[in-house]
């Protein structure tokens, strides 16, 4: 690992010309994959101080551009087998010679803003090498179980390696933040759980674009939850109404159904290729991350204040090029100022 | 020598007429072995001349998790924790002059237990004897080191396997052997109460029993020799009282379970056998020579009751909380069960508390509530369900951390530590009185040479030809033992046979169970540090992050995962990275999380090499403004040493108040923050 040695921190109120300059110095280094500057690169994105924005979305401007890895959501109940199912996965990658990074969302107490990030542990030697970056984020005060700094985690990770997996705990809210964040949504399943009728109700099963019924070794009861979820899916609203997304089976304990995963993994990549699928995507995905950020912090009356509909996707999409981070910023601060103007 | 087992008293022949028939005193052992074989064979000769009646092997990590003394992770830990063992001349030079055919010898061993009973067979047969005759007893407990000790290596599916089938060859090739002893020892270590160290240790012993009888080779009456030679490791701790209590109640529950479980009728095949440790988790560093008071007192919960008296008993040493006990500490220990077995009158009654209705009705209650919570277990699918659940492992931390806080609010009383900390000074740790034992500081050295030089020696064809033999067993599902056998003796290293079951059934990563732990009611000193926390997290622009984890092959989690729970409670992210990491996934994992601080803890004495590795690399990867604090059983000597490597903290078993140490921890970030 190099040293962080030479670098210099552009320390609070620097000029807006030093962070752009230091920025785009760290955003070279992050895009060549080198490992402490991800590091650097993560806090940095984290950093909350309101000294240190500057460096903050100029970092992230100047990764925007640049190509991004493959950025897949795994999701499920938990004890479904989510880290295990990681676990196989990241191994699996590595032998096939790429990189992968992994955003790893525990729960945190909303009393004390303490958390217990204990994933980590789940991830064998063997997917410990120079090619794996993991960090833990803690969800912090969103309920839905994402903090606000999931996305721009993965901006920065995505721009280093060539797979990044974002893992968020149950299901339910977490879901419809992670779709906007990422290419590919693989939803773990645990056999017979009795919970699939659930799922359907609460509209889950529209959003993922790969199911893998984990836990293979149970026998019939896995293969009867595979079929029930084939049905299911035929019935029921999907995201894309185009693409019947595919229901492996599979044990990751046993590393059992893990080529298949990462073949549907790539499959539905080439899918979204071909069709210009992905880019719709990202950009639904960040126009979407820029509304619910905002909705979160000024509301209804306040995004109101961009205008009518039209006005205000015409703003969401004003800032293009730009990171999304920095235009939640840029956007915030019109509507704080029109809010003024409308109390005076 | 010991005095024969004598039939009558000598101890006080005027306070009765008749001399009083006394019954035979249960097998003392020491639990021991250090730096290597010859070193180790030296201290068990002089410890069986002193009256010792059994040994009690402790192997080094290494040996215990599967690798040669030369591999990368065992550096500093060769010799530390026991002994090295890694091919059958260590085993032959163990037990030199030491006829195993008439020794009874206890192994503290699990994961590699197939393989070091093995090495134990070969060296008999090499001096001479039958595999027939030997006596002694393989821990083979794998569900407790998931929970507790953390020297497995294998799933639990695959660890199942080897288990039962130790088993299964001893019960006819080995019959006089305890193939397999059910721990609840550790799980009190790791902080069980009375009802779950029951209820757990007989939920373990019967997914062991459920496998072995499953297998298409053992009939109904081989099933009930099986039951009759499952032995228990028990532990006793300093309330002696419901300490019997609890022994009385698991004699009930085992044989209620081979009764109806299982169908055995035999009494003596239901008899519940167990030896015990007593417990070292109550052993305090503050006032070390209380410790002696605790030892003698937890002997007597296990051997005062007739009815539930421990067939073999290890008391630790009382220096245990400040490093590795000398030889005249073990001594001290093994006096005291002298006095008690051959001094008091202790053998000379029935059982003392039969009729007694409070003993009645604290053990009723005990064994009601182990019924229940077993059946809980159970009803999940068995002890390997709530492995993999982590079911077990979390009512464990909630215990210990309940346990934890009672000892900080001062709700239990532990004098000297939190009570009565008023005292003169130790005369026994005075100073430069070297009142621990110093390993060889050449062991690890000289172990690595003579492995090279046995490696030289042997035939690398029957080397060759032995591990395929064991590969083909393990792949076709026969019986492991054969095939480990007859390569200890074409001269297999325990790492070469550890690597064909790793690659055959892969290894496991345990839950950490530390997730779901409960949070702390805050008191005054609790919502300081975390006020404290907020404040600091603001300046950093984001939450003080810590990462907490245990370098080295010691599995002894409890401390770390409590650590972990407590800066959890005060409001601090925590990336809890388990157990048996090397220097180099430690400062991965820093630079990865971006972490402010990192925690270390180690009891296996390797502190001085894994610790200041992991500060040296630190400054290689130019993150030496990463603070790092140390936990452990580490000597003043060495505690200064870390601190001169740039360690900014040490903290020994009597630091007992974790939110103090909470506050430290803000302090070292904010001074390395500059804040």
């Amino acid at each position: 690992m190099e040293s962080e040695n030479g670098v210099t921190n552009s320390g609070p109120n620097g000029s807006a010309r030093e962070a752009a300059g230091e920025a785009t110095a760290l955003a070279k280094r992050v895009l060549a994959g080198e490992r402490a500057a991800i590091s650097q690169a993560l806090n940095q994105v984290d950093d909350n101080r309101a000294d240190y924005q500057e460096r903050r979305f100029a970092l992230l401007d100047a990764l925007e551009a640049a190509p991004s890895g493959v950025r897949i959501g795994v999701t499920g109940a938990p004890g479904a087998g989510k880290s295990t199912l990681l676990d196989a996965l990241v191994s699996g990658l590595r032998a096939r010679g790429r990189s992968v990074g992994v955003l790893a969302v525990d729960p945190s107490s909303q009393r004390t803003g303490g958390a217990l990030l204990g994933d980590r542990m789940r991830l064998s030697s063997s997917a410990r090498d120079a090619g794996v970056f993991l960090r833990s984020l803690a969800a912090r005060d969103q309920l839905g179980g994402l903090s606000e700094v999931t996305g721009p985690s993965l901006d920065v990770l995505s721009r280093a390696l060539d797979f990044v997996f974002v893992e968020t705990v149950g299901v339910g809210q977490s879901e419809a933040g992670v779709i906007d964040l990422v290419d590919s949504l693989v939803f773990v399943v645990q056999p017979a759980a009795g919970d699939l009728i659930q799922f359907m109700k609460a509209g889950i099963l529209e959003w993922p674009d790969v199911f893998f019924v984990n836990k293979a070794d149970l026998g019939k009861v896995a293969t009867r939850s595979a079929a029930e979820l084939r049905a299911g899916l035929d019935l029921g609203h999907r995201r894309d109404p185009n693409r019947l997304p595919p229901v492996l089976c599979g044990s990751a304990r046993d590393n059992v159904g893990i080529d298949e995963l990462i073949e549907a993994i790539d499959e539905h990549e080439r899918y979204l290729k071909s069709t210009g699928q992905g880019e719709i995507r990202r950009d639904e995905g960040r126009v979407a991350r820029i509304e619910q950020a905002l909705n979160a912090r000024y509301g209804h009356f306040g995004i109101d204040r961009l205008g009518d509909e039209a006005a205000r996707n015409a703003a969401f999409q004003e800032f293009k090029g730009v990171s999304a981070l920095h235009a939640i910023a840029e956007l915030g601060r019109r509507i704080e100022s029109r809010l003024a103007a409308d109390d005076a | 020598m010991a005095p024969p087992e004598s039939k009558t008293s000598n101890a006080s022949p005027k306070s009765s007429e008749k001399p009083a028939q006394r019954d035979r005193p249960w097998m003392f052992r020491t639990y021991s072995g250090h730096s290597s074989a010859s070193a180790s064979n030296a201290l068990y000769r002089s410890n069986l001349a002193k009256g010792q009646t059994g040994l009690s092997v402790a192997f080094d990590l290494p040996t215990q998790t599967g690798y040669d003394s030369d591999h990368s992770l065992a550096r500093g830990e060769v010799g530390k924790v026991g002994v090295p063992i890694c091919h059958i001349e260590d085993m032959q030079t163990l037990f030199d002059q030491i006829p195993l055919d008439k020794m009874n010898t206890s192994m503290t061993i699990n994961a590699t237990a197939a393989w070091l009973l093995s090495l134990y067979i070969a060296t008999a047969e090499r001096q001479g004897g039958n595999k027939g005759d030997l006596r002694g007893t393989t821990q083979n407990d794998i569900i407790k080191e998931y929970l507790s000790r953390g020297t497995f290596v294998f799933p639990p599916n695959a660890s199942m396997r080897l288990t039962s089938e130790i088993v299964s060859y001893t019960v006819d090739q080995v019959p006089n052997w305890n193939p397999m002893n059910v721990c609840s020892y550790h799980l009190q270590e790791a902080g069980a109460t009375p009802v779950q160290e029951i209820a757990f240790s007989m939920a373990n012993a019967i997914s062991i029993l459920d496998v072995v009888r499953a297998m298409p080779e053992v009939s109904d009456e081989t099933l009930t020799r099986v039951f009759g030679r499952i032995s228990f490791f028990l532990n006793a701790g300093i309330r002696f009282v419901e300490e019997m209590c609890k022994c009385r109640a698991m004699n009930i529950l085992w044989e209620e379970i081979g009764r109806e479980r299982y169908g055995i009728t035999e009494a003596k095949m239901l008899r519940l056998r167990y030896g015990v440790q007593v417990n070292s988790l109550g052993l305090t560093e503050a006032q070390p020579e209380n410790n002696i008071i605790r030892i003698a007192l937890e002997a007597l919960g296990v051997t005062l009751s007739k009815k539930a008296r421990t067939r073999s008993l290890q008391l630790p040493a009382w220096n245990e909380a400040l490093g590795l006990p000398r030889p005249w500490d073990q001594q001290l220990s093994l006096r005291t069960q002298q006095i008690l077995a051959y001094e008091t009158d202790l053998l000379e009654y029935g059982d003392l508390f039969d009729g007694s209705h409070v003993v009645e009705a604290k053990t009723t209650e005990l064994l009601e509530a182990a019924r229940a919570e077993l059946q809980q277990v159970l009803d999940m699918g068995g002890a390997v369900t709530a492995i993999e659940n982590a079911y077990m492992k979390q009512k464990l931390v909630e215990s210990h951390t309940a346990r934890i806080r009672e000892i900080e609010s001062g709700d239990l009383t532990v004098v000297g530590v939190n009570a009565y900390q008023e005292a003169v000074d130790s005369p026994l740790v005075e100073e430069g009185s070297g009142s621990i034992l110093k390993v060889d500081e050449n062991a690890e050295r000289e172990q690595i040479q003579s492995l090279e030089a046995f490696r030289k020696s042997r035939s690398s064809a029957d080397v060759k030809s032995a591990l395929q033999n064991l590969e083909d067993a393990v792949n076709n599902g026969d019986n492991i033992m054969p095939p480990s056998i007859a390569a200890a003796k074409a001269g297999v290293t325990t790492g070469e046979w550890s690597q064909v079951l790793r690659t055959v059934f892969g290894e496991y990563r345990a839950p950490t169970g530390v997730v779901a732990a409960p949070m702390s009611h805050a008191n005054d000193e609790v919502s300081a540090v975390r006020m404290r926390v907020d404040g600091l997290s603001e300046k950093l622009g984001r939450r003080l992050k810590i990462l907490v984890g245990k370098p080295g092959l010691d599995g002894h989690s409890n401390g770390a995962e409590q650590i972990a729970v407590k800066a959890r409670d005060v409001g601090m992210e925590v990336v809890y990275d388990g157990i048996r990491l090397t220097p180099q996934e430690i400062v991965q994992s820093a630079q990865d999380e971006g972490v402010h601080v990192i925690g270390l803890s180690i009891l296996s004495g390797s502190h001085g090499v894994l610790v200041t590795d992991v500060v040296e690399l630190l400054r290689e990867a130019g993150m030496a403004d990463i603070p790092v604090v140390v936990g452990g059983i580490i000597p003043e000597d060495d505690a200064r040493k870390l601190r001169d490597a740039g360690v900014r903290r040490v903290y020994t078993p009597k630091d007992f108040d974790m939110t103090r140490i909470m506050d430290e921890i803000v302090e070292v970030v904010s001074e390395s923050n500059g804040v």
